[in-house]
């Protein structure tokens, strides 16, 4: 097919669509485009919670199992470390769920700042994790590499159990960050699009799907903060 | 349904509702509960998660096709997480027949 020939059918199908250069040639109307893009991206995120859910059931398994040295592990951990964090992740989500109000009603300026907003409470996020994880190699409680733990961090519970919880923290932790980092990527994206004005309120669907991401990586958190650090108990 | 959005006030409402949440969940692990102190915080976790799908996630603004997706990821959850479960915590129960001890 020659080129002319496709960008007459280009411009059929803009014609008998009405005149929305926003709607793929292959959608009815753009409610109809961007359901099935919300569709799709839903989609994925079920197979997001599957993957991580793997992981929620080996920490079960071997919670039941191994009770006392999770316990321990989960003691270990700085709670106070641990809200902070879900506090930013919740304010971040807020940002996230703003910027898609902003893009739905066609507020460029708010949007860029809602998008910044988040990016920053995400960075700030991954800057306490990482914060904790030095504080962890300092206390030699980082499985494989460092990990010899002073006695009362194991508070009478068998040292590979311990061991045992800390490779759980560190891989669901670690899974959830680069999690965030992805978003972040994903939002930066966003943001260049949103500055060179190619989002509109008829044409949003890209931020909605990013948002989407972005909460479901916050709610997975929701879960990892009291299995992880308030489990074994403050009292 | 068609492009239909929450509010900021909703929005808003709905964060102030998840900053309280996350506080009590931090607040309950320093009282003694005993084994309710887990359930505790899986109860709270779930509603917060529901909080974030249906108000900053719209699913409650969604249509019914993904409102099914949403479930049938909860199934499938539900399947490996029981299965796994009662493989593991069952393997005691018998002992294999003689060839294979």
């Amino acid at each position: 097919m020659s080129e002319s020939a496709v960008n007459s059918g280009r411009l059929e199908a803009t014609a008998t669509h009405g005149v929305t250069p926003a709607l793929h040639h292959q959608f009815e109307d753009i409610e109809q485009q961007r359901e099935a893009g919300n569709f799709g991206m839903w989609i994925f995120l079920a197979t997001e919670m599957l993957f991580f859910g793997a992981i929620f059931t080996a920490y079960i398994m071997y919670r039941v199992m191994y009770y006392p040295g999770f316990e321990a592990g989960s003691r270990g951990l700085e709670a106070s470390f641990g809200a902070t964090m879900t506090f930013v992740l919740l304010a971040s989500s807020f940002t996230m769920a703003m910027s898609v109000h902003a893009a739905h009603a066609g507020k460029r300026r708010m949007l860029l700042g809602f998008l910044f907003a988040t990016m920053l409470l995400g960075i700030i996020f991954l800057g306490l994790k990482f914060t904790e994880y030095t504080h962890k190699w300092h206390e030699q409680l980082v499985p494989g590499l460092n990990f010899h733990p002073a006695a009362e961090s194991l508070r009478g519970a068998p040292e590979h159990a311990v061991e045992l919880f800390m490779c759980f923290y560190f891989f669901m932790t670690g899974l959830h960050a680069l999690h965030m980092i992805i978003g972040i990527g994903l939002l930066g994206v966003m943001a260049i699009l949103a500055w060179q004005g190619k989002i509109s309120p008829e044409n949003y669907n890209r931020v909605e799907a990013a948002g989407l991401y972005w909460h479901f990586v916050d709610i997975i958190w929701i879960y990892l903060f009291p299995l992880l650090y308030l489990v074994g108990g403050r009292y | 349904m068609s492009g239909k959005t929450p509010s900021v006030r909703t929005y808003s409402l709905v964060f102030i509702a998840l900053l309280l949440l996350a506080a009590l969940t931090t607040g309950i692990a320093y009282v003694n509960l005993g084994r309710f102190n887990t359930v505790a915080a899986l109860a709270i976790a779930a509603v917060k998660m529901c909080l974030v799908a249906l108000f900053f996630m719209h699913l409650w603004y969604s249509p019914g096709l993904t409102k099914i997706v949403v479930l049938a990821g909860f199934f499938w959850l539900a399947l490996m997480v029981s299965f796994i479960l009662a493989d593991v915590f069952t393997r005691s129960w018998i002992s294999p027949p003689g060839p294979f001890r």
